[in-house]
């Protein structure tokens, strides 16, 4: 053991000597590239210093190196931005830096604008709308599968297939079909995508064609996991598909429904890439004397808002709001499905 | 018994009908992808007359600036394999000391990751920017627009679910295996990497695959620290930009949307078991 000693104490004094020296080149504006690999390799020596230096805490020594890279880049990526966008909302922050505190005149602001509320608003109707619909057709998708099929296996890899493409390459894919392909297909019609109403629409059947067959995936694993006696007793008690269905099934996989539920209904209201390419907001409507992007869904927006309008602490705000009304939605739902789980 | 095979076959013929309507989207983009864009202008709907028009249109996409397909591949796979790799071994690592140390520390990092689930990537994404341009800044290491950074944007986004999903799977395997390896005179690391990384696999796989398949996919992420027209850009964002480039040349917009499709389609025809499995263990667990 004694003769690791040195070796780890050299170790430790080069890497401390390193990260100084990058330190101080860094305080003093010394014009070199050299001083971040410099750092970093200084950090890494003293690491290495600390794992081989001999002493009796080396099982905690391996715990903080083991939890160090993770937590590292976790607190750099969503800690320190997430605690900062909370501040930067109350700022006038222009992506780079901020000259003053503003209190909450951008959370007023952001209620008081009318493409906001109204984005708020389409963005809730579309997430209760799409959870209807993914939820059905999954599960109704989901009886198709568990039910005696030649091709099972071919079935629940088609109606899987979408969900495996990225949502801006089917947005763009379907952006074509409802431009060109249902134009000709029903002849002289217009495009869905120049009415509000109909655009709308068309999100809505692109996300559930999306997603509804992964959702029906984990209503197969559910309704498989459903025992096979319990299913023979009550054909044998002469209960119909109906009441199987109804009384049995669906009850026995209540689990499973409050998975897929909370599923859709975060991720629908989380809905970016599908929105950015068929419609990209588009098309206008007009409401009052505003005008206002039909179709800017609240992840659209606040993307809109800062980088396209480039407001930056407005787009912050309307992010934080965001996050709250998320973070209520998972916090009810996990409650919900504990008390139902103290229940059974 | 024949109205039971009646049954039958009407619910073959639905399940196969409903697969042919799901799919109808993936067909009209392979037919599209072989037609010259006045063709695809007067008859989306038709097969194509000359399939050789396909090989034409792929040539033109793939050797264009704006999507250079093999680079924009290359950009994605170095980047999924990279965080992939660090991601398995850096949240097992964390996992395994999260759930063997019952401390107050560990509870209060276990309970940090499982609560950072809930933050949506749109409340971090510009702070995130201003931070990054900051270590810039600070170390003279390039962040934005480089691999090194979206790798680590990645890690750090990715480690969360991957903790909560591995604790999970550690909670289960027996503390005895690591203690009759103590006793031995085993180091903890070699505990750890010899005898419980091995008995991670199936739930690493699972990582791999829901990990794998949201960043392989991602859009805002990379659109934003690689900027849409970067050096470096993934498959999402090459598409994008080439779409922005050539509005309505409608030809060569689905010929790029058919090319990006390839790769994962190619891979979920050989690993389709699995890539559910684990999708659907995801999100149950």
């Amino acid at each position: 053991m004694n003769k690791k000693k040195p070796a780890a104490i050299g170790l430790l004094a080069v890497g401390i000597a390193a990260a100084v020296a990058a330190l101080y080149m860094d305080i003093t504006k010394a014009d070199n590239n050299f001083r971040g690999p410099l750092l970093i390799i200084g950090l890494t020596l003293l690491i290495m210093g600390i794992y081989f230096f001999p002493t009796r805490k080396h099982r905690k020594i391996i715990n903080a190196l083991f939890l160090l890279p993770l937590v590292f880049t976790f607190a750099v990526t969503v800690l320190i931005p997430f605690a900062s966008g909370i501040f930067y909302s109350l700022t006038d922050w222009n992506g780079i830096d901020y000259t003053k505190f503003v209190g909450f005149s951008n959370y007023i602001t952001m209620f008081k604008s009318m493409d906001y509320l109204y984005s708020l608003l389409i963005t809730v109707i579309f997430t209760v709308i799409n959870m209807i619909f993914v939820n059905i057709f999954a599960f109704s998708l989901a009886l198709l599968c568990t039910s005696k099929l030649k091709l099972k296996g071919f079935y629940q890899a088609a109606y899987f297939l979408p969900n495996l493409i990225g949502g801006i390459v089917l947005g763009y894919v379907w952006q074509f079909i409802f431009n060109k392909v249902l134009t000709v297909a029903i002849a002289g019609s217009d495009s869905m995508l120049t009415d509000p109403n109909l655009a709308f629409v068309a999100i809505l059947i692109v996300s559930t064609w999306q997603y509804a067959g992964y959702i029906m995936m984990i209503y197969v694993t559910g309704l498989t996991g459903v025992p096979k006696d319990i299913l023979e007793a009550s054909n044998v008690d002469g209960a119909g598909a109906a009441t199987t269905l109804f009384k049995i099934k669906m009850p026995m996989i209540a689990n499973t429904f409050t998975v897929c539920i909370f599923l859709t209904l975060v991720n629908s209201f989380k809905q970016f890439d599908l929105n950015l390419a068929i419609t990209n907001g588009a098309p206008a409507r007009v409401l009052g004397d505003k005008i206002i992007q039909s179709t800017e869904f609240l992840a659209l927006n606040i993307y809109n808002t800062a980088i396209g309008k480039n407001k930056y602490a407005l787009g912050q705000t309307k992010a934080v709001v965001f996050f709250v009304i998320l973070a209520i939605i998972s916090l009810t739902q996990v409650s919900i499905s504990k008390k139902r789980e103290v229940e059974m | 018994m024949r109205a039971q095979k009646r049954k039958r076959l009407i619910t073959e013929i639905v399940a196969f009908i409903i697969a042919i309507i799901v799919l109808i989207p993936f067909f009209l983009v392979i037919i599209n992808s072989a037609k010259s864009s006045a063709d695809i202008v007067t008859s989306p709907i038709a097969i194509p007359a000359n399939w050789g028009q396909m090989l034409e249109n792929m040539k033109n996409v793939i050797n264009n600036q704006n999507f250079s397909y093999w680079s924009s591949f290359g950009s994605s796979l170095i980047i999924t394999v990279v965080s992939l790799a660090l991601l398995t071994v850096t949240s097992s690592m964390a996992a395994w000391v999260l759930c063997r140390n019952k401390t107050r520390w560990s509870n209060f990092i276990f309970m940090m990751f499982v609560s950072a689930m809930v933050i949506p990537f749109q409340v971090v994404m510009l702070p995130l920017l201003s931070t990054f341009r900051g270590i810039s800044d600070f170390t003279g290491v390039q962040m934005l627009s480089s691999y090194k950074g979206i790798i680590f944007a990645y890690l750090g986004f990715g480690g969360a679910m991957s903790v909560f999903i591995l604790h999970g799977f550690i909670k289960n395997i027996p503390y005895e295996l690591e203690e009759a390896a103590l006793i031995d005179g085993c180091t903890p690391e070699r505990t750890f990497f010899n005898i419980i990384f091995p008995l991670l696999k199936p739930v690493q796989v699972t990582i791999l695959i829901l990990n794998g398949l949201w960043i392989w996919n991602d859009f805002l992420l990379p659109s934003l620290m690689l900027g849409l027209n970067g050096r470096i850009k993934t498959l999402p964002v090459a598409v994008t930009s080439f779409v922005g480039s050539y509005v309505k040349q409608w030809d060569l917009i689905l010929t790029a949307a058919f090319l990006a499709m390839i790769p994962i389609i190619i891979l979920f025809l050989f690993a389709q078991k699995q890539i559910i499995q684990g999708m659907v263990e995801g999100a149950i667990k």
